[in-house]
């Protein structure tokens, strides 16, 4: 008797085994897949009004690293389509790599202006982040800190937080510099900011804030939506006294500008479902989708004439760094490698 | 045809490495056979070959007249109807004693085969501990309950693997004599394999002794391992010997304590003479010319017998030394001058070399 | 003594009437280690496609601190787990306090916790800006941070501290077995030479249980090894950190292999000293002689400081992380209960236990090959087969993508030209490619622990099983499965546990739309808001412990004596 109960179970088990295994057959008509290193929880309110409007169903597996492989070694029968990253650098090398075909299509030519596009259409530009500089409002004086430059001056020796040099944020940061000032230029600006730092880079950009506003650091690094995010979290709304105690600056200013970092997307080599992946990329950059990303997310639309969220735009307007964004990017490896020579995590 | 077991011509090589070569044996029912021989000497694969655990490659295995194995033919242990007992019991762990019996028994319905799995257990004294598991009994009450375990599917054959080695020498004795009753009881053929002479000796009918390469050297009734070995090495079986080097003249050859004579040797050709400690006569006094004089060096008494080193005092053999086995104990005081001879039951010639 | 004889006799039953059979289970057996070894195999292949040389680099930078970070940490997680496992293990199995039937069980719930959530706890409360700190600026008037000392969470130190918290329980677990194995006979042997209990201790019980211990030591290293969630969320510059730094900042795959390779050989010498270790553990049972264990009564301070011993590790290691964890729960109730949550954990539950009965079978199957054929190839194959615990969870998810995409492909090329049938993509990116990521990954769980369960069926028990009346399937059911039958329960839930709360390779291979409990857990982890997840958190946690508890008592009832009476159908 106890035989018979026994393979019962065995016998279901393996029965909802194999159907479990079985339907998970990928998907294919009526459909757009995608690849994104953006988190869900950020872009899901956006694809399920795209398949609203469209009745085209979005699936989608979020993964950061290992995405450029799994492509890869699909090859030509990746299910994938599009695939969304939340920087300019993994773009970038998924173009490098040959794995994103060129995309010519008017409705983008026209939202996305050309600097945040790639040349031949493998990748587009969907909202803009600066990486700012945010410093306690009393602690730092007004003009004491006005530059990337300055944080890596003596005068703010232990006032300094950040998240880990390796961070591609940092890191696309330091490539900038690189192809701003050339490289020993850029080792000595990250040395400086090491030798100010008030403790080991850790922590992600919302981590920086609390710190300063905790006393821990007077000004730290971040990017500037994490700033929204915190002055407008009703779940935590402790974080809204970090964000208070902080203030935005804008650096160089009176120079290169304010390094700016892009999220995109760019369409498959393999793409089934072509024209759909062109259709989410158009509706992420329309009008609709675009202020979505700005209120919702409190990134700058690269799409002119969509409007700030009204914090955002509060912050006033600023310049931007005007470098090629690829070029940046293609100073990746040496920034990486000059923040191993500093030890900047150490 | 009788009943029991025929092995017939059965050579044995593990990955080119011979480890039986030619053996052959009979075992009618009711008679108890054992393999003596050093480890590695294929005894045991020899038994595992007529159980059926390792495939025969050579020769032919009948049991009760069916054949069980030979080239082409495999029956598998478990429809040979054979009782195995190994050296360590092998009981499974997890059953209990009484479970362990029935184990061989599933063929029966269940009250049937606990009957019978106890009757088995009193019969080796072991119905106290039926609802033990193994792990709580000592070594000799494991050997029991393997042995009730073996016999309780009334197999054809019995096969024994080294059963008593486990043992400490104070149970050795009684359960070996147990053994033999329940066995002698079953009327069944049983083959038992072991190194040590004294065993086989008191549990054989008939003693087969296998050379370290796996032939069959000798075979016979105890007496006559003991008594007629046919070479050096089986002679050799039970102990130390004392050794004389010599040469056959006129049917004899000379040892320290007179002429001992040799069959069936050239004249002339170099031998050696083995005699047991147990083959001197050793007399008081001068004793007619017939023994050799000898003085003792020293005695150990080890019980129901005595070990006594002697020295031969004159003559050309003058300063030979002996080691002979007395019964009881000996007084080298109180016995004065000796002479010793040899029993010539005791003494075998071989040639040299 | 008795098992000592019984060996000689062992290597002849290799050699026997199976062979008929026998050669398609090696082949079987043969077939099956070197399908797990493929996705290995293809990392370190992917060492070998040119790249940008990052050796001399790394050597003048960062390399040496890698290596001094990584070997810091594993003496320190080493060490501590040993303290742990080992002395909590000792106090329940020998002695008798307040509490220790509750510790028995409770020391093991640790295990479910993911590293990554408590990780992310602790921080949360031992920061400088979190309540513990900031409730000490208050009560003693600090205003920064040169005004006192604080241990930073975030430092090695914490990295060391919370993966002993989650992996002491290996240690705990298995040196808890050994300790119920060993007769107390040589235990009061040692006592009665003049040794005292704590003595004995050091003298006879350590070193008896020295190969179980070795075995749990290097589970927790080859996982703290690889681990990455944990290190990054810290900020420690161990050597797997710089595995993904090359990998994902410097674009540099092959190099990242290059590395992961090293480290891999690094592991591979480990696990020669493991099985070096366990080969002679077979020796180790000294007599069939079982009393009642001895209880040493401790009471008064030493009672005292036992209980706390045992209680400080579930505590911290369990009983604060999931209080934060509930506390969380309550306070984002509105969003954490997501009814999707409910959906993630079926899919984790379903793919664990699928992952789980896989890899038991497969081990079984495996030991069983190697058990009837021995042969050092064999062996060896097998082996190596469960390298893929060594391998940082990410890397060897590339490692299995890159495998089953080829062999897909492969077939789809086939197919086109024959047919002119696309098959497309088969495996890439399906539930069974991520079952098999856990194959290859936990296999090591699974067959060592068989393996070992199965060295304890001694030969001749086969051939009296046989000798019975008894085929090889009746013995296989009514002398095997009853002798092995908890060592492959402890299997199983230990691959289940591990793949409840495996993350980087669920993330890499699973297929469109699919979340797990820790996929859904770490997408908010990552932004640092785990609020969100704390229920999905506390799910894995929770569906952890039961399994866990079930293994406790399979451990308990593992001494000999305590199996069931008169199991015989």
């Amino acid at each position: 008797m106890m035989k018979s109960w026994y393979w019962r179970v065995a016998a279901a088990f393996l029965g909802v085994a194999t159907l479990y295994l079985v339907a998970a057959a990928p998907a294919s008509a009526g459909e757009v897949n995608l690849y994104s290193s953006r988190q869900p929880f950020l872009i899901e309110p956006l694809l399920d009004s795209f398949t609203k409007e469209t009745g085209i169903k979005v699936n989608m597996v979020y993964l950061k690293k290992g995405m450029q492989e799994r492509l890869k070694a699909e090859g030509l029968n990746s299910p994938a389509d599009a695939i969304l990253t939340a920087d300019i650098g993994r773009l970038h090398n998924h173009a490098k790599a040959g794995l994103l075909q060129p995309v010519t299509s008017s409705v983008l030519d026209t939202n996305i202006p050309v600097q945040y596009r790639h040349p031949d259409g493998l990748w587009y530009g969907l909202t803009v982040r600066a990486r700012v500089i945010f410093v306690h409002k009393e602690r730092v004086k007004p003009g004491e800190v006005t530059s990337y430059e300055d944080l890596a001056d003596a005068k703010m020796k232990g006032r300094v937080c950040t998240r880990s040099g390796k961070h591609v944020y940092n890191v696309s940061l330091l490539a900038s510099i690189i192809e701003a000032k050339g490289k020993e230029a850029a080792a000595d600006w990250a040395r400086g900011l090491k030798a100010n730092l008030a403790r080991r880079p850790q922590g992600n950009d919302r981590a920086q804030v609390k710190a300063v506003f905790e006393g821990e650091c007077d000004a730290a690094l971040g990017n500037t939506y994490y700033m929204g995010k915190m002055a407008a979290n009703e779940k935590e709304p402790v974080q809204k006294k970090w964000a208070a105690a902080v203030r935005i600056i804008f650096p160089n200013q009176d120079g290169r500008g304010t390094h700016v970092n892009i999220s995109g997307a760019g369409v498959t080599k393999s793409a089934k479902n072509k024209e759909n992946a062109i259709r989410l990329i158009e509706f992420l950059s329309g009008d609709f989708a675009q202020k979505i990303y700005a209120e919702r997310n409190f990134e700058y639309p690269v799409k002119a004439g969509v409007p700030l969220h009204p914090m955002v735009a509060s912050w006033g307007e600023f310049k931007a760094d005007k470098a090629f964004l690829a070029k940046v990017a293609e100073q990746r490896i040496t920034a990486t490698r000059i923040m191993d020579q500093v030890a900047f995590n150490n | 045809m009788m009943k029991g077991l025929h092995v017939h011509g059965v050579s044995h090589a593990f990955d080119g490495h011979p480890v039986l070569d030619n053996a052959s044996l009979t075992i009618p029912a009711g008679e108890l056979v054992c393999l003596l021989g050093p480890s590695g000497s294929g005894k045991s694969t020899l038994l595992r070959i007529a159980a059926g655990l390792e495939r025969l490659q050579r020769g032919r295995i009948t049991i009760d007249e069916q054949v069980v194995a030979e080239p082409g033919t495999h029956v598998p242990p478990e429809d040979r109807g054979i009782g195995l007992m190994f050296q360590d019991y092998a009981l499974f762990p997890h059953l209990t004693i009484v479970d362990n019996v029935t184990f061989g028994l599933s063929r029966q319905p269940r009250h049937r085969a606990r009957k019978r799995a106890m009757e088995m257990l009193e019969q080796v004294g072991m119905e106290g501990h039926a609802g033990k598991h193994p792990h709580m009994l000592s070594g000799g009450q494991q050997q029991r309950v393997a042995l009730a375990r073996a016999l309780a599917p009334e197999p054809r054959l019995v096969l024994l693997d080294e059963p008593f080695s486990g043992l400490d020498t104070s149970m050795r004795a009684k359960i070996r004599e147990d053994t033999l009753s329940v066995l002698k009881q079953s009327g069944i053929a049983t083959l038992m394999v072991t190194h040590d002479p004294e065993e086989a000796m008191f549990m054989a009918d008939r003693i087969k002794v296998l050379s370290h390469d796996g032939r069959i050297l000798q075979a016979g009734r105890p007496a006559d391992i003991y008594y007629q070995p046919v070479d050096e090495y089986v002679a050799m079986l039970f102990g130390h010997m004392n050794l004389i080097h010599g040469v056959v003249s006129e049917g004899a050859v000379d040892s320290p304590m007179g002429r001992i004579a040799v069959d069936g040797i050239d004249e002339g050709r170099a031998v050696k003479v083995l005699i047991r400690p147990e083959g001197f006569v050793l007399t008081n006094g001068v004793d007619g010319g017939v023994g050799t004089p000898v003085e003792v060096i020293s005695t150990h008494l080890l019980g129901h017998s005595s070990i006594v080193r002697l020295r031969v005092r004159e003559g050309k053999n003058m300063g030979a030394e002996f080691q002979v086995r007395v019964p009881g104990s000996f007084d080298a005081a109180e016995k004065g001058r000796l002479s010793a001879r040899i029993d010539a039951h005791h003494a075998f010639v071989y040639p040299e070399g | 003594m008795t098992s000592m004889v019984a060996r000689t006799a062992g290597a002849a039953w290799r050699r026997t009437d199976w062979r008929s059979w026998a050669n398609g289970w090696t082949l079987g057996t043969m077939a099956i280690a070197l399908a797990v070894m493929v996705p290995v195999i293809a990392v370190i292949t992917l060492a070998f496609n040119p790249s940008d040389d990052i050796w001399r680099h790394l050597a003048s930078t960062v390399l040496p601190m890698y290596i001094g970070t990584t070997l810091q940490l594993m003496v320190g997680v080493g060490i501590g787990t040993f303290m742990i496992g080992v002395g909590s293990a000792w106090l329940v199995t020998m002695c008798r306090f307040p509490g220790r039937r509750v510790f028995e069980w409770a020391l093991l719930l640790p295990m479910a916790v993911p590293a990554y959530v408590i990780a992310y706890v602790y921080t949360d409360i031992l920061e400088y800006a979190g309540p513990l700190q900031k409730g000490l600026r208050e009560i003693f008037g600090w205003t920064g941070k040169s005004q006192y000392w604080f241990p930073e969470i975030r430092s090695l130190g914490g990295a060391v501290s919370m993966m002993t918290l989650v992996l002491y329980p290996y240690v705990y677990m298995l040196s808890r077995a050994a300790f119920l194995e060993q007769s107390v006979c040589v235990l009061e042997a040692s006592r009665v030479l003049g040794r005292g209990p704590w003595r004995s201790f050091f003298s006879v019980a350590l070193p008896l249980a020295r190969p179980a211990i070795v075995i749990g030591v290097s589970l927790v290293l080859m996982e703290t090894l690889n681990d990455f969630g944990t290190v990054d969320f810290f900020a420690v510059n161990t050597f797997t950190l710089g595995i993904f730094d090359v990998w994902l900042n410097m674009n540099n795959v092959a190099g990242a292999a290059q590395l992961a390779s090293l480290l891999l050989l690094f592991v591979v010498a480990l696990i020669f000293l493991e099985r070096f270790s366990r080969r002679k553990q077979r020796f180790h049972h000294t007599t069939t002689k079982y009393k009642a264990l001895p209880g040493y009564r401790l009471a008064g301070t030493i009672g005292a400081l036992s209980f706390a011993a045992c209680f400080i590790p579930v505590l911290l290691g369990f009983l604060l992380p999931s209080g934060v964890l509930a506390a969380y729960a309550v306070t984002y109730f509105e969003d954490a209960a997501n009814p999707a949550v409910l959906a993630h954990a079926a899919n984790s539950v379903m793919l664990s236990s699928l992952a789980a009965v896989l890899a038991v079978a497969v081990a079984i199957f495996m030991a069983y090959g190697v058990r009837i054929k021995g042969g050092k190839v064999l062996k060896a194959v097998a082996r190596l087969a469960s390298m893929g615990y060594a391998v940082p969870g990410s890397v060897l998810a590339v490692g299995v993508i890159v495998s089953l995409a080829s062999l897909d492909n492969a077939v789809d090329g086939f197919f086109r030209e024959t047919f002119g049938i696309s098959t497309g993509l088969l495996f890439s990116g399906t539930i069974a490619a991520v079952t098999f990521g856990y194959l290859v990954r936990f296999l090591a769980l699974s067959y060592g622990t068989v393996e070992a369960s199965l060295s304890k069926v001694t030969p001749n028990m086969e051939g009296a099983a046989r000798c019975l009346g008894h085929g090889p399937f009746s013995t296989m059911r009514r002398v095997h499965v009853p002798l092995i039958k908890s060592s492959v329960l402890t299997a199983a839930i230990l691959v289940f546990v591990d793949c409840m709360k495996e993350l980087p390779m669920t993330v890499i291979l699973r297929p469109f739309n699919f979340q797990t409990l820790a996929t859904f857990v770490h997408q908010y982890a990552s932004d640092e808001q785990l609020g969100e997840a704390s229920l999905a958190a506390l799910a894995i946690v929770g569906t952890g412990i039961l399994p866990v508890l079930f293994l406790s008592m399979a451990i308990t009832r593992s001494r000999p004596g305590h199996g069931r009476q008169g199991e015989v159908s």
